[in-house]
């Protein structure tokens, strides 16, 4: 590294525009182009008898309306399964635009274009749609007893039962001292970025070419769609991500059917067009996820080890499984955690529900493993009477055991295998930093005062930066700005400032000259997309592996200008110049010039570089063979297998006696992402993390009714919590580098979110003296709960008991 | 979420607006907006009309006199809660008002239009209510006050006729040795109150409780005032007229909480509120 810059604080350079007006979403762009809605689905499950249109012919101002009849080809095919999987057996996904059956409240059935979204929307509410109503399957105890199929031909409502097994679990626990069953639930929420999705398409007829821009997590990928769907070479079809508030996992599906339909009917009309999603929609088209029912074996012996741990679950994929069965897959395999468990089987069952389709949120299947396993920690704790801490130290990999091998198949398809990591540490730090051992005292005094305060603490292992591959592509121009782009994208992580970081620290230039573009095919054309905690991970490194390019490039150059030895220079401030002989330099924008031999001077500086200027021997041609004009570089970076992050999170709650409502006292994280480039970005990320796990742990809910309606489909019903609801956090940080990519550095996205349902049910757990079994947990629910603990003891935390 | 077509009047003065509403009967009332433009863009409400009445200089008003405070249709809700003059004589408006969802909300949102929009889980309805308030209605025919206990019919069912407008509220004063408080618990800050209470206590010359009222917000289908004097008796067992409450209240279960956890709640706020209203009015007995 040539400076400091990476691993600097350095202040996020999006903040600027983001924060004052200034950035450019979907929505402000094509101010002209015309409006797209949709006629959507209020049944939950519906056999379409008739669409008459009819009553929106005479709306001023409407241009089309389009049914599932009118899409042609490729158009008019089921949206793709975009990750199959062998354990899969049944996956199903809806049409663009809804066939004959509609399966979830929400599901598009028409779409309308008009001059505006008002008069858009003035016609859908005058199309007439005859239903023919089929019972509805709600909730994942419907699905189970299967008394009534969500698709005809997937018997048992089953899509999926995925098995991840390590050693015999069965026997492991048969034979343990101590063995204790239990049930555990998870509500659904959803990732509920600020900004909805949005697509804006315009064709270019005289070009035949598309240019989309779409509030995505993935634009190649969108782009690879459009252009198999609609028939068109992928170098026709331009998506570009622009600024895009927030993804939180479910701008990762794709393509959407509006992202289909759009520049399909941009295309055939010959005009811009533009769909702008509404809250509305977003709640009952977008996405959710979450929602789960887990069925617990533990075994374990006198000191809480675990020998044997079998879960059954029960996981709700909603109508359609168009994003495979990643959930399940995380779910089974982050389970295990930061803990060596004697021997272990995950049997989940997927199961299709008459309601929304259910794909990753930020954790995308961890927060139910880590609250599962962190419950039985506490479960296990408990009956031994031990301190919950103890028991799970009792469990961790230790420092010497890594790369640790866990025995199961992760995400990517490849072994989940711990790279680093140091996890006693964690809990030894997290511990110190919520003052753990102090507790008991504390909450004596407290209870001496009338009030009813609790600890609690969780341990997780976050798998990230999962592959196949990203890019980097980095250009250094006659100006010496240096222009870095990567195909994925940005939705407010903070990438503009890291890679320029990166870029900084391995080319030796003053970041204010690096310009990052993300997320646009014109730039950058292949990627995979955000998602996984992976950007940092993997753009982050190809990023720099093409810097290392370039910055090879520019030495060899600099050095025949100097007659100097490359091994002999550095780069600083941008300027090239003879290790210890400052005098003996040439600017970057200098080597950028000599590096592409030209005929044409265009201006003062190019002038340096025509044939009768350039110093080049006769003898040679200007381009050297293996050579390329520019100085510029584009690199890959793909890894063998993830990187494995972790932390330890604690809380302090306090409930109310009386009200029983919940307040988070204090909220402490440690966390090991390994070498940090921003330690700043990083926390913000876990600020971010943790107040949405808060949302989890003690608001956010999907209440659908047994018809399948979504009761609570707008923000004065779905509680995300505001910034008065969120504690103060407080953050250490501990760097276990990666050894398996050349930054040494893990992702760091999702973490803040995994384990706060489990922290804060535990801590609840404490402070009350009743289990907590399900989040989230309202005053409510806690009412609720005190009501039923009073007439049923075991509902009531044995403190200190020692089973017999 | 884009409102369907309406036509749309801004007039100057009351008689312009009367007129506007006399000619479209089914026309709306636009003040703050903070809960009508909601309505319109979720399509929950298609008004032929909306009488824009943010320019009627006239009902830009709080007065505040002896006997109580009057707020016009125009006064917004941050308006008369920072007054320390409405506060000085009804302390019970700003110790409601600070419970009304958030600021920016506030900034907006009027007093009669909270109260014209008689939503029970609102604050002001039952603040109104408790306190024995009136609605000051006009309409081409004429003018009417209209008492508190009549004015909210039910759930968003004011006793306003077609062509009638709000045009102010009248809040009365707190009495000698009167104290007020106010508690809700909402799930989120300035989210609607799962349940609420106004509470007004007022003493006599022996610092015995003489009068205890409480109007509750969110458990009925409108604001609900229960007379607790004997409840509590002379010497203020706010506990039994907790207990008492619990009983002659049915609250519904909604997404939010079970009727249960309703009527518990509905006890603890009330038991808090009139323990501070008390207290206050023993402070103010002793000045």
């Amino acid at each position: 590294m040539g400076t400091r810059i990476f691993g600097e604080p350095v202040e996020r350079r999006e903040d600027a525009r983001l924060l004052t007006g200034r950035g450019r979403y979907l929505d402000d762009l094509g101010r002209d182009a015309l409006a797209a809605a949709f006629v959507r689905s209020p049944h939950a499950h519906a056999r379409i008898a008739d669409i008459d249109v009819s009553g929106a012919l005479d709306v001023d101002g409407l241009v089309a309306v389009y049914t599932w009849e009118d899409l042609p080809g490729r158009v008019g095919e089921p949206l793709p399964l975009l990750i199959p999987h062998p354990a899969l057996t049944h996956g199903r996904t809806g049409y663009p635009l809804a066939r004959d059956v509609v399966r979830h409240v929400g599901e598009p059935i028409a779409m309308v274009v008009a001059r505006d979204r008002y008069l858009a929307e003035d016609a859908a509410e005058r199309i007439r749609v005859e239903y023919e109503p089929l019972p509805p399957v709600v909730g994942i105890e419907a699905a189970t007893r299967a008394e009534h199929l969500v698709h005809d031909d997937v018997p048992g409502n089953v899509g999926a039962v995925l098995v991840q097994e390590t050693g015999d679990a069965a026997a492991a626990i048969d034979a343990a001292p101590h063995v204790l069953e239990f049930s555990l639930a998870i509500e659904r929420s959803a990732s509920m970025p600020l900004e909805g999705r949005g697509v804006y398409a315009r064709w270019d007829a005289d070009d035949g070419s598309l240019r989309v821009y779409s509030s995505t997590q993935a634009s190649t990928s969108v782009r690879a769609a459009i252009a198999a769907r609609l028939g068109l070479p992928n170098g026709k079809v331009e998506v570009v991500a622009p600024d895009v508030g927030g993804g939180f996992g479910v701008k990762i599906v794709h393509p959407w059917p509006e992202e289909v339909l759009v520049p399909w009917a941009a295309r055939l009309l010959d005009r811009e067009l533009k769909w702008t999603e509404d809250r509305r929609e977003h709640f009952v088209s977008a996405a959710h996820e979450r929602g789960q029912l887990q069925d617990v074996r533990v075994g374990f012996d006198d000191a809480g080890r675990v020998l044997g741990l079998d879960v059954t679950i029960r996981h709700d994929h909603g109508a359609y499984t168009p994003y495979g069965i990643i959930i399940p897959i995380v779910t089974s395999t982050q389970l295990l955690g930061p803990y060596k468990i004697g021997a272990y089987r995950a049997e989940v069952t997927s199961l299709y529900t008459n309601t929304l389709i259910v794909t990753p949120y930020r954790g995308a299947g961890r927060p139910q493993g880590v609250f599962c396993m962190e419950r039985t920690m506490d479960r296990v704790a408990r009956h031994l009477g031990l301190d919950r801490a103890d028991v799970r130290a009792a469990n961790l990999i230790q420092p010497d055991e890594f790369p640790y091998d866990q025995g199961l198949i992760f995400q990517d398809g490849r072994p989940l295998i711990y790279d680093s990591g140091d996890y006693p540490e964690l809990l030894r730090k997290a511990r110190e930093l919520i003052g753990w051992d102090g507790f008991d005292a504390e909450r004596a005094a407290a209870a001496g005062r009338g009030r009813r305060l609790g600890i609690g603490l969780g341990v997780y292992v976050e798998g990230t930066g999962v592959g196949p591959y990203e890019g980097g592509h980095v250009e250094i121009d006659t100006a010496g700005r240096v222009h870095v782009s990567t195909g994925l994208t940005s939705q407010g992580q903070g990438h503009e400032t890291v890679f320029a970081q990166i870029a900084a620290s391995e080319l030796g230039v003053p970041i204010g000259d690096v310009h990052v573009t993300t997320g646009d095919t014109r730039r950058f054309g292949y990627a995979v997309g955000t998602f996984a905690s992976r950007a940092a991970v993997m753009s982050g490194n190809a990023i720099a592996l093409a810097c290392r390019k370039v910055r090879g490039k520019a030495l060899r150059i600099a050095g025949e200008a100097l007659e100097a030895d490359p091994r002999d220079l550095e780069i600083t401030g941008g300027v090239v110049h003879v290790r210890g002989d400052p005098s003996a330099c040439v600017p970057l924008r200098t080597v950028a010039v000599l590096s592409n031999p030209l005929r044409y001077a265009f201006d003062e500086e190019a002038a340096a570089a025509t044939q009768f200027a350039a110093a080049r021997p006769v003898t040679e041609p200007p381009v050297a063979a293996g050579d390329e004009p520019g100085l510029e570089g584009r690199d890959y970076y793909s890894p063998v297998r993830s990187t494995f992050a972790a932390g330890a999170h604690a809380a302090i709650v306090e409930v109310d006696p009386d009200t029983a409502e919940i307040a988070i006292l204090r909220y402490a994280v440690v966390h090991d992402c390994g070498r940090l480039i921003n330690p700043m970005v990083v926390e913000g990320q876990i600020h971010g993390g943790v107040a949405q796990g808060i949302g989890g742990a003690l608001y956010e809910r999907m209440v659908y009714d047994e018809s399948g309606q979504l009761l609570n489909a707008s923000f004065m019903d779905f509680l995300m919590p505001y910034a008065t609801e969120i504690p103060r956090i407080e953050t250490g940080h501990l760097e276990t580098p990666s050894p398996l990519n050349p930054l040494g550095i893990k992702g760091a996205g999702e973490a803040g979110v995994i384990p706060v349902s489990a922290v804060i049910a535990s801590a609840v757990e404490d402070a009350e003296g009743v289990r907590v079994d399900a989040m989230p947990l309202s005053p409510d629910g806690l009412y609720e709960l005190r009501e039923r603990a009073a007439h049923d003891p075991s509902l009531r935390v044995r403190e200190g008991a020692r089973s017999l | 979420m884009k409102p369907p077509p309406f036509g749309y009047r801004a007039p100057a003065t009351v008689t312009e607006a009367l007129d506007a509403l006399a000619a479209e009967p089914s026309g709306k009332v636009l003040a703050g907006g903070q809960s009508l433009i909601p309505l319109l863009n979720m399509r929950l409400a298609a008004p032929a009309e909306l009488v824009d009445i943010n320019r009627v200089a006239e009902l830009d008003t709080l007065h505040v006199r002896d006997e109580g405070v009057r707020a016009g249709a125009l006064a917004r809700l941050a308006r008369v809660e920072r007054s320390a003059e409405a506060a000085a004589v009804q302390p019970l408006l700003g110790q409601a008002l600070r419970h009304v969802a958030h600021p920016v909300i506030r900034n907006r949102g009027t007093v009669v239009g909270s109260l014209a929009h008689a939503d029970p889980a609102a604050e002001l309805p039952a603040v109104l209510a408790v306190l024995g308030g009136t609605v000051e209605a006009a309409s081409a025919r004429g003018r009417r006050t209209i008492r508190a206990a009549e004015f909210f019919r039910g759930p968003m069912e004011p006793a306003l006729e077609p062509g009638e407008l709000a045009v102010s509220a009248f809040f009365p004063a707190s009495p000698p040795r009167t104290g007020t408080a106010f508690t809700e618990t909402a799930r989120r800050h300035g989210d609607y109150a799962l349940a609420g209470v106004a509470a007004v206590v007022t003493l006599d010359e022996d610092l015995r409780v003489s009068a205890a009222r409480a109007g509750y917000l969110g458990i009925a289908a409108t604001p609900l005032v229960l007379d607790l004097t004997g409840a509590a008796g002379p010497h203020g067992d706010w506990r039994a007229a907790a207990a008492h409450v619990r009983e002659r209240i049915d609250p519904e279960t909604d997404i939010h909480a079970g009727a249960g956890y309703r009527r518990h709640l509905t006890g603890v706020l009330t038991e808090r509120a009139f323990k501070s209203a008390a207290a206050e009015a023993l402070r103010r007995a002793g000045e």
